[in-house]
């Protein structure tokens, strides 16, 4: 136990070595940080062979470049930010479907010679019909069922039609999505939301924000530095579906029926007035290719400028040809922002929304047209946001506490054991750079409950060195001889601090997989913490006992 | 010299007052259920719902005038306290009725009313959680703690005697209540850190049970004749400088954190603090008294379950 072999005391040493080496970005963590993302941005130009920027090589110049230059990810509860959990409204795009499906189904009975039923609709998940001739019913299904499109399903790689068509009571045909159909549904709609959200943080200029998909329908949007989440809110606060329509007319009563092909969308300002407009769309906001923010060169009000595609510019450029003189909405999420009459043929597929907004309202919007409409609307579930006051005092605070903690855990050790306490100490402090090492390596999140799991594996740390040296001692007493009781110390203590260490590791385990945000932050910590330290109670400190003995041959021994 | 916190040889008769160490164990544990039933836990917004903001005045804050000031707004319930400082107030909104968005309007709404009257408010903190999250927090919460003691009971039954298990877990569940049992007394906010802190309760107090029984079963393979409650006894004695000085250090390491670390995690630290001292206090006298009512297999050496691989973990009879 006291003999150990070169390679083995070598391997020690390195790991040391290294876990010192990684956490010491963190102590120029400012210097590191900065070079770390300077060195990151080269080699991403690098790939692509565009120059390269001399201030960014003298960035990545202010951290040594053989060091590792990683450091620890601060949370959000440190480092100020906002967090955001919201659910995508999947239903909406379901019920998109069957809105659409109504359609399909109306001409493919009508092309298929089944013209008497009733009760053609759609409800949220379905859409179902009578078909008022028995004689006509298999034909309606058959029909109906030729509707289907292919729809993989992602488990098995099989292919399954994506609707389900059932015959029911009293003649009537009922289409819903199959299962499959669903997941899909869900996935397409879920990665559109995310790319959308993406963009829409990416063109709001935000740094480093965290976007991912959470369980079936979630997304998590992480901001740091963000002092209020209000912004963020804003820009997801909208579908931003915009879409350009003939105006039939205006009318003041919005929940009349509008007529067969139209639809009525209320007036934004004024909600109780609204405009019958024709349902399909003259143009929609998938086809603009840009948005700027800008102002009337006339009256001076802020508004939206915008440039069309090449084919949304011709469909538009033909629309106003046809139509000088009448107006035409645009509609937004379903409210009109403008009505203007066309005075003349707009060919050059560019123009100019205005309406009642503000420079701010403008360049909002402009941001959204520009990122593009989201599939579905969004809820807020949860809101955390932090601001960089409390962060910088949570930082302050957590490290007074974990050096006081530090100093007075190494006192006591020294007050306790002696020699053997200085050991113990040495450990300790190998410790808690290899604690940091590792964090930094792994890109961990260090969040203010993780601080904590520091401080607390510093006072858990030097139980596996206590336990070695209370057995060290009781062998002392039966009186075995220095070495012997040093050897049977470690190895009875063994057993007491693996049991121990594991059973605490399995509640870190359970922690990091249930629990959230900083919760999760302390379980990466504490279960890093204690392999840490088994590692540098059991290695580590055998080591310099082992060196020390070696040295000193003490025929006594108090420990 | 050396500090010594416990003599180097200590004789104590712990298992001697079995009875009043148990008896004291179970009314205290019925009375925190008790207390749990009839007060209840003040859960924070994690499991609650509803709205935290957490601001900033200028000099000391009127807390009667945020009272009013956020009062008028008719949201409900709404707290007003000093948060740490005297300049620092934490304001708590009930959840409203309806989905995420109205929650949002309500931190709008607070706001807005706020900066009209008080110049130079500083909003530091604002936590949203709408009525579906909180619900699934709690279930999460109270799965975790179920896994991590059904995980442990496992592990335990491997690596020693299910007479173990069952001690450690009555150790378990005993911390657990009491902390529960305090956070109800005192009415501390019981928010997700707070789960955080039972998890880690559970692992300490585990930690330490699992020391006491590991020299148990390595006493009853030494002293094959000697009554379960000699050694036992002998086992407590034996590990006791080391419950002690951990306890300590890592009390130590906790008092720093209670008093240094701030306002946000004071509850979090103060739940594992009475967890290590609870916890200390059940691996001595609840884990064993366990032990002893249910009687262990004395006869460890012959058929060793362990086999060889036991010699590796350092478990082998004493030479």
């Amino acid at each position: 136990m006291l003999y150990f072999a070169p390679w083995k005391k070598a391997l020690v040493i390195i790991l040391c070595l290294l876990g010192m080496t990684f956490a010491a970005p963190n102590i120029w963590y400012d210097d590191a940080d900065e070079a770390g993302l300077a060195r990151e941005q080269i080699a991403k130009l690098e790939k692509v062979g565009l120059p390269i920027d001399p201030t960014l090589v003298e960035q990545a110049a202010r951290w040594p470049d053989f060091l590792p230059a990683s450091v620890v990810n601060l949370g959000l509860d440190l480092r100020g930010g906002a967090h955001l959990l919201v659910e995508v409204n999947i239903e909406e795009v379901q019920a998109e479907r069957m809105i659409s499906l109504v359609a399909e189904a109306r001409s493919a009975l009508r092309g298929g010679g089944v013209r008497k039923y009733t009760q053609l609709r759609a409800s949220e998940d379905n859409v179902s019909v009578r078909i008022t001739n028995e004689a006509d019913l298999p034909e309606a299904v058959r029909i109906l069922r030729g509707l289907a499109q292919p729809v993989v399903n992602a488990n098995f790689g099989t292919s399954a039609p994506d609707l389900t068509v059932v015959e029911g009571d009293d003649q009537r045909i009922s289409l819903t999505l199959s299962e499959d159909a669903k997941v899909s549904l869900t996935d397409r709609t879920m990665a559109q939301s995310l790319e959308i959200v993406r963009r829409r943080i990416d063109e709001a200029g935000t740094r480093e924000p965290t976007i991912q998909r959470q369980g079936e329908r979630r997304i998590l949007i992480q901001v740091p530095g963000l002092g209020s989440a209000e912004e963020l809110l804003e820009l997801l606060g909208q579908t931003a579906k915009l879409s350009f329509h003939m105006v039939d007319s205006q009318t003041s009563d919005v929940t009349r029926a509008p007529g067969p092909g139209n639809i009525i969308y209320p007036d934004t300002d004024n909600p109780q007035t609204g405009y019958i407009v024709e349902r399909r769309a003259l143009v929609s906001g998938e086809q603009l290719e840009d948005a700027q923010p800008g102002f009337d060169p006339q009256t001076g009000e802020a508004v939206v400028n915008f440039r069309f595609d090449t084919a949304g510019a011709r469909k538009f450029g033909k629309a106003t040809s046809e139509n000088v003189g009448r107006p035409f909405a645009v509609v937004l999420d379903g409210e009109v922002i403008t009505a203007p009459v066309i005075r003349e043929p707009i060919l050059s597929g560019s123009g100019q929304i205005s309406g009642s907004f503000t420079v701010e309202s403008a360049g909002r919007l402009a941001i959204l047209l520009r990122a593009g409409a989201l599939p579905a609307s969004l809820t807020v579930l949860e809101q955390r946001t932090v601001g960089p006051g409390l962060g910088a005092d949570s930082i302050a605070a957590g490290e007074i506490a974990t050096v006081i903690a530090f100093i007075a855990v190494l006192v006591f050790m020294f007050l306790s054991y002696g020699k053997f306490g200085m050991f113990a100490n040495i450990a300790l402090i190998i410790n808690v750079a290899m604690i940091m090492g590792v964090l930094s390596a792994i890109g961990a999140t260090l969040t203010l409950p993780g601080i904590a799991g520091i401080v607390l594996t510093i006072g858990m740390a030097v139980d596996a060195n206590v336990l070695i040296f209370e057995r060290i001692r009781e062998e002392l007493r039966r009186a075995n001889g220095v070495a012997r009781a040093i050897e049977t110390g470690y190895e009875r203590a063994f057993s007491a601090i693996i049991d121990a260490n594991v059973t605490t590791f399995i509640a870190a385990l359970i922690l990091f997989a249930m629990g959230s945000g900083p919760v999760k932050g302390f379980a990466v910590t504490l279960g890093v913490g204690i392999l840490t330290s088994v590692f540098t109670a059991v290695m580590v400190t055998r080591l310099i006992v082992a060196t020390w003995y070696d040295r000193a041959r003490p025929k006594e021994l108090e420990v | 010299m050396r500090l010594k916190l416990v003599r180097d040889e200590t004789n104590f008769d712990f298992l001697g007052f079995w009875r009043i160490a148990g008896a004291f164990s179970i009314a205290a544990m019925i009375a925190s259920i008790a207390v749990f039933l009839t007060m209840g836990l003040n859960f924070g917004i994690d499991f609650r719902g509803g709205v935290t903001i957490e601001a900033r005045t200028e000099g000391t804050a009127d807390l009667g005038q945020i009272r009013g000031i956020v009062g008028d707004l008719d949201l409900g319930d709404v707290s007003v306290q000093e948060f740490g400082k005297p300049e620092d107030v934490l304001i708590q909104v009930e959840v409203q009725q309806g989905d995420g968005d109205v929650q949002q309007a309500v931190v709008a709404a607070v706001k807005v009313a706020l900066d009209d009257q008080i110049a130079n408010i500083e909003y530091r903190r604002v936590e949203v959680v709408g009525p579906k999250v909180s619900g699934e927090l709690i279930e999460a919460g109270v799965t975790a703690i179920l896994l991590a003691i059904a995980a442990v009971l496992f592990y335990i039954y491997i690596r020693f005697e299910w007479q173990f298990s069952v001690g450690a877990v009555a150790a378990l569940i005993h911390d657990v209540v009491l902390t529960i049992g305090i956070f109800s007394v005192l009415q501390l906010e019981f928010n997700l850190s707070i789960i955080a802190a039972l998890l880690t309760i559970v692992g300490y107090s585990l930690n330490d049970t699992v020391v006491v029984f590991d020299r148990v079963r390595e006493n009853l393979r030494r002293f094959k004749t000697k009554v379960l409650i000699d050694v036992l006894n002998l086992s407590i004695n034996e590990t006791l400088s080391r419950t002690i000085m951990t306890s300590v250090t890592t009390l130590i390491a906790l008092l720093s954190l209670y008093f240094l670390g701030g306002e946000v995690i004071r509850g979090f630290t103060f739940g594992m603090i009475w967890g290590v001292i609870v916890g200390t206090y059940s691996s001595v006298f609840v884990a064993t008294v366990v032990l002893k009512r249910l009687g262990v297999k004395r006869d460890w050496s012959k058929p060793d379950p362990e086999g060889p691989a036991g010699v590796q973990f350092g478990s082998a009879d004493a030479p």
